[in-house]
């Protein structure tokens, strides 16, 4: 158990700089999620805490020690990876206990901690398999245990469940989270799924084109992204994003397609009146209302994706505007694209960004 | 069903591929029956036409004179002598090119170093160049080394192989990478690797490359007949050679077929025992 810590962290191939910088100090135990689309830079970040990719510049420290130079075997890690890398020609056992065997533990050592790690992922029956003869859920278990038995410093995931099918993963997802808070070893776990990040992660790092775009709890992110692309990636659907101004009394914006939205009364002072903004407003946000209600405009609706407890209507401002956006209502409604919905938008939920940066007003 | 209905669809076109089956097996083993039924007759009755085609009394007697040495034509060296320097040289050749090519192949698959395509396409191109074109350097060498009449100078020149170095590098390259590096963070060093996962998943492409190795090395004729001198050294081949003169009556015909039947068998056992590996190979590909 250890805490890791990672100072200006960056990565350059020849000229081209692949991580900008990237700083963060995970606690004692901590679970950190790194999310953010494919070719963010997310995995050579954790690669290079493993000691895999070797860093350009800044400071790797786990437990207070600087590993910048160090092996990864010197760096008392556990990684698992994404297509498990179980050894084919070993046994389930054998795999677990490969690096308590060169680490030099005695067999009978080595068995005990192999049977209590199998214990705690249902592996027992499986011991003396072959990771082929396993599941594609057993073999990610048996990469679990692996890191387990090692007793680290640190685990590090790497898209340890995008093999999975979909009810796998769910199931997966809360096991980790269980055994981590089990163990209490202190984690890092690299996805492009966003659902799996918010769920898993006591922090979140939302990664961008090398660049750690917002460091935070899943829940302050969610209430308060730093800028357009954490808005529109972490949540789903996506956040709506519509272009707008502020209204002359400096109180509320004007939505481009003709509705004016009142806002609480928290600008500051660099947004006033006529200024152009960008207004976020997640689907959740909506409620539902009748024609005619103050603080109500129409959306005409293109059209529905039922989910069952809910649906999802896409719709236009007006039947001619550019921009699309999501409304979630209820599962049940009786929805027909080309008829206008009338919804009222949480005005405690709006968001607003700088057009030119997109970075929170 | 369908796909029955291609291959031996009726009875009399499955007794007619059996027979053909059956003449091919024939024509191609019957050379070799003929020659271990001519080893157990006597020289008088080979030289006598026309041969026998079942077995003679002279079986032990013929085996016996060729095991203890009675082949005046290559010094009265015995013909278990040639099988073991024989089997030292294809032993030789088969593990030196397997650990060598394995060596090679590793470092370039694995290890980052300046010149590593170089050195690979060095290794490719000697795929060009056969033994006969660099005969004369390498017996120049071998005589510098006083390697004539030894067994290093029967296998060594031969061990370097960039066939195999190829096959191993081609095998290498489908190791997945996440192994690699998921044995770095077990703690794996280089060594390691190579010897707790690379060698055992490599097992299956080492016993085919072995029986194959092991038959070049075998039958090897020109090298070993350049770099031997002393009977005491001679290969079984070239032994054989050596037997046979020009005039029929000079020819221990007797015991050259003898000699030819041993000859025939380590390279039939080897392909034997190792047949049930490369059947474990095909059944269990482990990646």
């Amino acid at each position: 158990m250890a805490t890791l810590s990672l100072k200006d962290v960056r990565k350059s191939y020849g000229k081209t700089e692949v991580i900008h910088g990237v700083s963060i100090d995970v606690e004692d135990g901590e679970f950190v999620v790194i999310v953010g689309p494919s070719g963010c830079g997310k995995s050579t970040l954790l690669r290079m805490v493993a000691g895999l990719e070797a860093i350009s510049s800044g400071v790797i420290e786990i437990g207070g020690t600087v590993v910048n130079d160090l092996e990864p075997r010197a760096r008392d890690i556990a990684m698992v990876f994404q297509n498990y890398a179980l050894y084919p020609h070993m046994t389930v056992a054998d795999n677990m206990g490969y690096g308590l065997k060169i680490a030099g533990l005695p067999k009978a050592e080595r068995a005990e901690k192999v049977r209590r790690a199998a214990e705690m992922l249902d592996l027992l029956p499986y011991l003396d398999r072959k990771p082929r003869a396993l599941s594609g859920g057993q073999r990610q278990r048996v990469a679990m245990g692996r890191a387990l038995v090692r007793d680290p410093a640190a685990f590090l995931f790497d898209e340890p469940l995008s093999n999975l099918d979909a009810k796998l993963r769910v199931q997966m997802r809360l096991q980790i989270k269980e055994l981590q808070r089990t163990v209490g070893i202190t984690s890092l776990y690299v996805t492009h799924d966003q659902v799996e990040a918010m769920t898993l992660a006591d922090r979140l790092i939302v990664m961008n084109a090398g660049v750690a775009e917002q460091i935070d709890t899943p829940m302050a992110i969610y209430d308060r992204p730093a800028n357009t692309f954490v808005a529109g990636f972490i949540g789903s659907p996506a956040m709506n994003i519509l272009p707008a101004r502020i209204n002359a009394a400096g109180n509320g914006v004007i939505l481009d397609g003709g509705p004016e939205i009142g806002l609480p009364d928290r600008l500051p002072a660099s947004v006033g009146p006529g200024k152009t903004v960008l207004l976020g407003i997640r689907p959740e946000h909506f409620t539902l209302s009748r024609d005619g209600m103050a603080g109500s405009f129409p959306v005409v609706v293109h059209a529905v994706e039922t989910l069952g407890a809910d649906a999802y209507a896409h719709g236009r401002l007006t039947a001619v505007a550019p921009d699309s956006l999501v409304v979630r209502v209820p599962g049940h409604l009786d929805l027909h694209p080309g008829r206008p919905i009338h919804v009222v938008p949480n005005r405690d939920m709006l968001h607003l960004f700088e057009p030119e940066t997109g970075k929170r007003l | 069903m369908a796909e029955h209905d291609m291959v031996g669809a009726s009875r009399s076109g499955r007794i007619a591929a059996h027979l053909f089956l059956i003449l091919g097996a024939v024509v191609v083993a019957f050379p070799i029956y003929y020659v271990a039924v001519a080893s157990t007759h006597s020289l008088q009755t080979i030289l006598r036409p026309p041969l026998p085609l079942i077995p003679g009394p002279e079986a032990y007697q013929n085996y016996h004179e060729a095991l203890a040495g009675g082949i005046g034509r290559i010094g009265g060296v015995s013909v278990d002598r040639l099988l073991l320097n024989t089997t030292i040289v294809a032993l030789g050749i088969a593990v030196g090119k397997i650990i060598i090519s394995m060596a090679s192949a590793y470092a370039i698959v694995f290890f980052r170093f300046p010149l590593r395509m170089a050195m690979f396409w060095l290794i490719f191109i000697t795929l060009m160049l056969p033994v006969e074109v660099r005969i004369l350097p390498t017996y120049k060498v071998m005589v510098q080394l006083h390697l004539i009449d030894t067994y290093a100078g029967l296998i060594l020149p031969l061990i370097a192989s960039a066939t195999a170095t190829l096959l191993f590098r081609q095998f290498f390259m489908t190791i997945p990478n996440e192994l690699l590096e998921a044995a770095r963070v077990d703690g794996a060093g280089p060594w390691r690797f190579f010897r707790d996962i690379l060698l055992p998943l490599s097992a299956t492409n080492i016993a085919a490359l072995f029986v194959i190795l092991f038959i070049y090395g075998w039958t090897q004729y020109l090298w070993p007949l350049l770099v031997t001198n002393s009977n005491e050294m001679n290969t079984i081949v070239i032994a054989l050679r050596k037997m046979i003169s020009f005039a029929d009556a000079d020819t221990p015909w007797h015991l050259v077929m003898v000699t030819a039947v041993l000859a025939i068998l380590p390279p039939v056992l080897i392909v034997v025992l190792m047949q049930r590996w490369f059947v474990k190979g095909l059944v269990e590909t482990e990646k």
